[in-house]
């Protein structure tokens, strides 16, 4: 509606200065809008759009019965369990990291935490394959912790802890840059009242804090969580391929297309991008319950944001 | 800020403010876990790049098969930033600023790169660029092949980066003050002129710190790429790709040392960033 009040009063001024014969002049606006219009959503629809739509009729290519069967093999279960156990330990890792750590930024003021806020943000700015790199050099045969691994009998990389140590570096900054904004716009008011109540600090955490950040506590895990199920790069250095073993379900995804097995591939990639999916109905919607999160996106930028409003 | 500290006479009647509990214990946890799980693994990278010897590092990063990925792990994800920084705007503005049907269902769609593992999205495109592909059929009469070539590259890399700009984009386009663009229409401006006079310079911080972060992202990028690229050495391998190769034939020094490069770019461009973002706050700031 507002847009269509400006383009008209558009052209009232652009008739009023220019004096030209008005029929032409009403025209180029709108059909201007319309040509803006197709042109980003037909960019839209080759980019985002086919693609998904790809994955959904490739994976269906041979008919309902192989896509079945493709999703049912052993070693996508396997894959999928091992997917699920991953997440399952390195999002609440982070969760708690993430609370602690905008506990520490939002509630108090102490020397060096721009840079403290930076270094939670650096994961970001790494490569995953270098991630993946960094805990070979630490953990594998040949790095600063291998001899004594090896001389205990414990086995980090090429293995199922490897997995989840990468898969934490790189959704490290998730959900600790979503509430760190959050609790520093509501300040620490709710709290101290909290405490003079007569609450202990936990009590005071639990039913003031939380409840506060419930819903960008969510967020942050949702996003979390779909990195964690999705990443691929950085698994794939540290995991070994082990079919069974240490197979995440993007990294069978590729040993299923290397094999050019691509109605296999492409029906355990449909899994994943119903958690895609998911994860965008679950954002929108936590967005419509919370519009400030709508920007709470990965850009540093939006923190700018926050703390100009 | 209100100040509690008011009159003599207050300070009977109220307590002092309560100090919240828990600084050390949460600071505490906070560094220990940042430094084991990020901090220390890469320093470990710096530390075994230095026992390389300066020779040996420089032999190993000018080698031109190193060299050649990294200019196009480099010179792909500028393309693609580039483009991104162009089409990004054009649908961060006509997301914001025209009513169609579905835009909310769109405007979520945007994030579909975030949210789609890498994998699913390498193979994606690379079954639709590929020569018996959807688009790869439609595009071969025109001589253009896109999978298995630098330019399929260059279009993982744009799906990869596509939702930073718009979305970085968007808030300050909400922000925008309409009336400026009507004022400049009333003293005669036509829409186009009032776009890249009045329009544009508003944007510029934003679209710049959009096209950074689609850029760092599009420089590291790895599940995306590998698919549609074809690997040739020389030719279309990237540099998180060469990484893995020589991790793969135990090439432990040859590793560190590109992705000691690939860092410390990488560090320079989040600084660049940080810079660029102070610059904008404090050019709003002034407003």
């Amino acid at each position: 509606m507002p847009s269509r009040v400006i383009a008209a009063s558009y052209d009232m001024s652009a008739g009023l200065v220019t004096q030209q014969p008005s029929s032409s002049r009403r025209r180029r606006p709108r059909l201007g809008r319309l040509l803006l219009i197709a042109l980003a959503l037909a960019f839209l629809g080759v980019f985002l759009a086919l693609p998904l739509l790809a994955v959904f009729l490739q994976a269906l290519a041979m008919g309902v019965g192989a896509y079945l069967s493709a999703i049912s093999d052993p070693m996508a279960w396997a894959a999928i369990k091992l997917t699920l156990q991953v997440a399952a330990t390195a999002v609440p890792l982070n969760l708690v990291f993430g609370l602690a750590a905008a506990w520490a930024i939002a509630k108090f003021n102490f020397w060096g935490k721009s840079a403290l806020i930076t270094l939670i943000d650096l994961p970001f700015a790494v490569s995953p394959v270098i991630a993946g790199l960094t805990f070979i050099l630490m953990f594998g045969a040949h790095g600063w912790f291998g001899g004594y691994l090896r001389a205990h009998h414990i086995r980090v990389v090429f293995a199922v802890p490897g997995i989840v140590i990468a898969t934490i570096f790189v959704t490290f900054p998730f959900i600790a840059r979503e509430l760190i904004p959050i609790m520093q716009a509501q300040g620490k008011d709710d709290e101290e009242t909290a405490l003079s109540l007569g609450a202990s600090g936990w009590q005071t955490f639990c039913r003031v804090t939380l409840p506060n950040i419930r819903w960008g506590l969510l967020y942050g895990v949702l996003l979390c969580n779909a990195r964690a199920m999705g990443e691929f790069g950085a698994v794939s250095v540290v995991s070994g391929h082990v079919r069974g073993l240490t197979n995440t379900l993007p990294l069978h995804v590729e040993i299923l297309y290397n094999e050019y097995n691509f109605v296999g591939a492409f029906a355990v990639a449909s899994l994943l991008a119903l958690l895609a999916l998911l994860t965008l109905a679950g954002k929108s919607f936590l967005e419509w319950r919370q519009p400030e999160l709508r920007h709470a996106a990965r850009g540093p930028r939006d923190r700018t944001r926050r703390e100009r409003t | 800020m209100m100040d509690t500290r008011a009159t003599p006479i207050e300070l009977e009647f109220h307590k002092p403010r309560p100090v919240l509990p828990g600084f050390k214990m949460t600071l505490g946890y906070t560094m220990a876990y940042l430094s084991l799980l990020v901090l220390i693994p890469l320093s470990a990278v710096f530390i075994r790049s230095l026992g390389l010897g300066w020779d040996h590092f420089w032999e190993i990063v000018t080698d031109p098969r190193v060299v050649a990925s990294l200019r196009l792990s480099f010179g792909a994800s500028l393309i693609a930033a580039s483009i991104n920084a162009l089409f990004g705007l054009l649908v961060a503005w006509v997301l914001v600023r025209y009513t169609f049907p579905f835009r909310r269902l769109i405007d979520a769609i945007v994030d579909l790169p975030f949210a789609l593992p890498t994998a699913v999205a390498g193979i994606a495109l690379t079954s639709l660029y590929a020569p018996n592909g959807w688009l790869g059929a439609a595009l071969r009469p025109l001589g253009i092949k896109v999978a298995y070539t630098p330019l399929g590259i260059v279009v993982a890399l744009t799906f990869i980066g596509l939702p930073f700009v718009v979305r970085t984009l968007q808030p300050v386009l909400e922000d925008l003050d309409r009336e400026v663009e009507q004022a400049a229409a009333t003293l005669g401006a036509s829409a186009a002129q009032a776009f890249v006079r009045v329009v544009l310079p508003a944007l510029w911080p934003a679209m710049l710190t959009g096209f950074a972060l689609a850029f760092a992202r599009a420089v590291g990028e790895y599940g995306s790429v590998i698919f549609i690229a074809g690997n040739m050495p020389m030719k279309s391998e990237i540099a998180p790709l060469l990484i893995v190769t020589k991790l793969e034939q135990y090439d432990y020094a040859g590793a560190t040392a590109i992705a000691v490069v690939m860092l410390v770019l990488s560090f320079a461009l989040m600084l660049g960033i940080n810079a660029l973002q102070n610059w904008t706050l404090s050019r709003h700031g002034a407003r």
